[in-house]
C-alpha cells in the first residue's frame, strides 16, 4: 500500500501542471512578436498606402476568406490593371504567410485555418465606411 | 495490492494524457482576435498618436 501515496503525490503535481497550462492558455496572448511576423506587417503596412485608395474606390474589396480581391475591374484604369493585380497577389501572399507564421509561432501549425478565419472576420468588421466587404457570398459596402 | 495500483496508475496516466491533449489543441479564439486587432491596427495604422500622424490619412477622407 506504500505505492498509492506516491502515485497520488505525482498525480497532484501533474494536476497542478495541467491547471497552470490551462490558465496560461486561457489568459495568455498569442505570440506575434517574431522577426517573420514583423517583416510581414511592415510589408503589408507599406502596401496599404497604395491599397487604401482602391478600397475606397471599390475596386478592391475584403474577401470572406481573409484575402483581398479585385471587386470591380472597371474601377481601375486599364493601364494600371496589371499593377493592381500583382499588388493584390502580393498582399494575399503576405496574408497567407502571416496566418501561417502566427500558427507556427505558437507551435500549432494546424491553427492556420482558425487564424485565417479570425483575421477574415476582423478585417471585415474593421473595414472603414465606404469599403466593400464580402458577406455571405455577396459584396456589401460598409 | 499491486494489480489495483497498476490499474490506478494506468487510468491516471490515460486521464492526464487526454487532459493535456484537450488543452493543447484548443484554439484560443479570444487571444487570436486580440492578436488580429493588434496587427490590423499596425497594418492599417489605426492607432492615433503612436508615432506621428498616419502617412496616408488624406487619401481616405477620414472625418476628424
Amino acid at each position: 500500500m506504500s505505492v498509492l501515496p506516491a502515485i497520488l503525490r505525482r498525480l497532484g503535481a501533474l494536476a497542478v501542471g495541467v491547471v497552470l497550462t490551462a490558465a496560461v492558455h486561457a489568459q495568455g496572448n498569442l505570440e506575434i512578436d517574431t522577426p517573420a511576423i514583423s517583416a510581414l506587417k511592415q510589408s503589408m503596412q507599406k502596401r496599404h498606402a497604395q491599397l487604401a485608395p482602391l478600397y475606397a474606390a471599390g475596386a478592391v474589396g475584403l474577401a470572406a476568406d481573409g484575402t483581398v480581391a479585385l471587386r470591380d475591374a472597371a474601377g481601375v484604369p486599364l493601364a494600371q490593371r496589371a499593377q493592381v493585380t500583382s499588388m493584390i497577389a502580393a498582399e494575399n501572399a503576405d496574408r497567407a504567410a502571416l496566418y501561417r507564421e502566427i500558427a507556427r509561432a505558437n507551435n500549432h501549425p494546424e491553427w492556420e485555418g482558425d487564424v485565417r478565419r479570425t483575421f477574415a472576420q476582423r478585417w471585415v468588421d474593421r473595414a472603414q465606411p465606404g469599403w466593400w466587404v464580402q458577406q455571405g457570398g455577396k459584396w456589401v459596402q460598409k | 495490492m499491486p494489480v489495483a495500483s497498476r490499474w490506478f496508475l494506468a487510468a491516471a496516466l490515460a486521464l492526464s494524457a487526454s487532459a493535456c491533449v484537450t488543452i493543447n489543441i484548443y484554439f484560443p479564439a479570444a487571444a487570436a482576435e486580440r492578436a488580429a486587432d493588434r496587427i490590423i491596427d499596425e497594418v492599417w495604422q489605426l492607432r492615433e498618436g503612436a508615432d506621428g500622424a498616419p502617412a496616408q490619412g488624406s487619401s481616405q477622407g477620414e472625418a476628424k
